[in-house]
């Protein structure tokens, strides 16, 4: 191997210092948010204690906010698993051409691009204007879709442009039916990325404010109500409440990253028997 | 069986930008909006200098923040396509700057108050370094902490997709290259920067759009001083001014359209997944 070159040494302290950039203020606000009772929102630390964790959890101290985590989380599963089931079907719809097929793809990039709040303002003024009540469980788990079905959707593309389709030929010379075919063959291969697709469909939808902005009506969802605190609120419990939600938010993602993992390994252990045969 | 999908984006794609096209020729009230046919919307938007200001500020939001965006995020992926070895750490590399993309940009954006805050981080070790005498004012609540926050949150849009295209290089190119007497800064230049292109087009397609399309970081993090297209619409919802925001809507859609189809043309993004 080749002995490494300066800028090796240059890009690793860049790549460094970018990480420190990405992370650096999450974690000085995790230290922040141990304040003692009489600390401010910037350093110095005036003490350490739970305070302000223990002012999360008193009824009402700062709003309505384990009610809107309940939300946000209800919310969060509802569409990871519509977007997971409605990207393996367009997944599979867009391995042929269908008539249409490009005019969707290109409403599916539309989707994505388009500004979030042109969202949340036509989906708010059809609720309106048709007499029906915005409510987070309709026009906003709607809205949410509109952002988190286009990342879905690119993924599976990715992963059936990956497809061995001769895996499908071979089941169905076997005899399977295509349903068969599906659920042992295509399913279990493709298995790891709809984890992936699950992770975005469930954190996208868990941390999206602008599209829920105009369509969860008078229930809040979590990130509406932190928003709604910035203005208000001036303690340290913004940061207690910043720190509790990341938390959850990184053992959400170490599950799903797990999840793949072992999923990965149990494909390669238990996708093909070739070597182990009758001998 | 693309039905489903085609049935969700027509509901809540297609049918809501349709609907504020049509409500961007209403009438407002005080209370109400009104259904009509009126040009008033566009009038007052087209003839104010305020507008013009806003789209002025939108694109340098943008322009300012690709630059740093794609300088930062092509950086990042060639180090950890090129220089990284192995491919485990690759991937745990990799993860680790894609994570925060998975955690709320809101708590992001707060989490500068104690870096830039007046009595802050930044204002204090400079202080005590002697570089400023009176604490930095435009830290926080200012353009500078806007375009900090975008670069924050969204350099991740470049470096992906530039490292999914690197790594899809043959790296006997670079061999060849290197064998034809090519240095570094040439196979850089001449190989791999072209060959970047598809990735780096479309991270610039995400940054571009996440920008332009941005009302809440500029809200917060200029503490409501600096104004883009999507905080005029923002401000005219608050108002109940609905038919005002939706003109706004129309033409802010059809910029960033317009933009997108530009950039299209240098990328077949099929052809990239």
């Amino acid at each position: 191997m080749e002995p490494r070159s300066r800028s090796f040494y240059v890009l690793s302290a860049f790549f460094a210092l970018f990480l420190l950039f990405l992370y650096g203020p999450t974690i000085t606000i995790a230290i922040l948010s141990f304040q003692g009772p009489g600390g401010g929102l910037t350093f110095p630390m005036r003490g350490t204690s739970l305070h302000w964790f223990r002012d999360l959890f008193e009824q009402q101290a700062v709003g309505d906010i384990w009610g809107s985590f309940r939300r946000s989380f209800a919310l969060g599963l509802m569409v990871m698993v519509t977007t997971v089931v409605l990207s393996v079907i367009g997944g599979l719809a867009f391995r042929k051409k269908f008539r249409g097929s490009s005019l969707l793809f290109y409403l599916i990039i539309t989707s994505l691009v388009i500004p979030s709040i042109l969202v949340s303002l036509g989906v708010g003024l059809i609720f309106s204007q048709s007499g029906l009540n915005v409510h987070w469980s309709t026009s906003g788990f709607g809205s949410q879709l509109t952002w988190t079905l286009p990342f879905g959707l690119l993924i599976m593309f990715a992963v059936f442009n990956r497809f061995d389709k001769s895996y499908e030929e071979a089941a169905r010379d076997l005899g399977a039916t295509s349903w068969q075919t599906l659920r042992h063959v295509v399913l279990p291969i493709i298995a790891p990325s709809l984890i992936g697709v699950a992770l975005f469909g469930f954190t996208l939808s868990y941390d999206e404010f602008a599209r829920t902005l105009l369509t969860s009506g008078s229930y809040n969802t979590l990130p509406l109500e932190i928003f709604g605190m910035t203005t208000n609120v001036t303690t340290p419990v913004l940061y207690a409440l910043g720190t509790l939600t990341t938390v959850f938010s990184l053992v959400i993602i170490a599950l799903f990253l797990c999840l793949a993992l072992w999923s990965a390994r149990r494909r390669a252990r238990a996708g093909s028997d070739a070597g182990k045969g009758m001998l | 069986m693309a039905g489903p999908i085609m049935a969700v984006l027509l509901f809540f794609l297609v049918l809501p930008i349709v609907m504020i096209i049509v409500v961007s020729f209403w009438r407002a009230t005080e209370f109400s909006i009104i259904p009509a046919f009126v040009w008033e919307n566009y009038e007052f938007l087209f003839g104010s200098n305020v507008t013009y200001r806003v789209f002025f500020n939108t694109f340098k939001y943008a322009a300012i923040t690709w630059v740093f965006t794609l300088t930062i995020g092509f950086t990042v992926a060639y180090f950890l396509a090129f220089h990284v070895r192995s491919l485990t750490w690759q991937i745990v590399l990799f993860l680790l700057c894609t994570i925060p993309f998975w955690t709320s940009n809101i708590i992001r954006m707060i989490s500068w108050i104690p870096f830039l805050g007046r009595n802050g981080i930044a204002n204090s070790t400079l202080l005590s370094w002697g570089v400023i005498d009176e604490p930095l004012e435009w830290l926080l609540f200012s353009d500078f902490a806007v375009i900090l926050a975008f670069v924050h949150l969204y350099t991740l849009f470049m470096v992906v997709p530039i490292f999914n295209t690197m790594m899809r290089i043959d790296k006997s190119l670079i061999e060849a290259a290197r064998d034809a007497g090519a240095s570094g800064a040439q196979i850089l230049w001449n190989v791999i920067i072209p060959l970047t292109k598809p990735g780096i087009m479309i991270g610039t397609i995400f940054v571009v759009t996440l920008v332009m399309g941005d009302f809440i970081t500029v809200r917060f993090m200029s503490g409501s001083q600096s104004a883009n297209v999507g905080r005029l619409i923002s401000n005219d919802i608050a108002l109940l001014a609905y038919p005002s925001a939706s003109a706004t809507a129309v033409v802010l859609l059809l910029t960033v359209l317009i933009v997108i189809g530009i950039l299209l043309r240098f990328v077949d993004i099929r052809k990239e997944l």
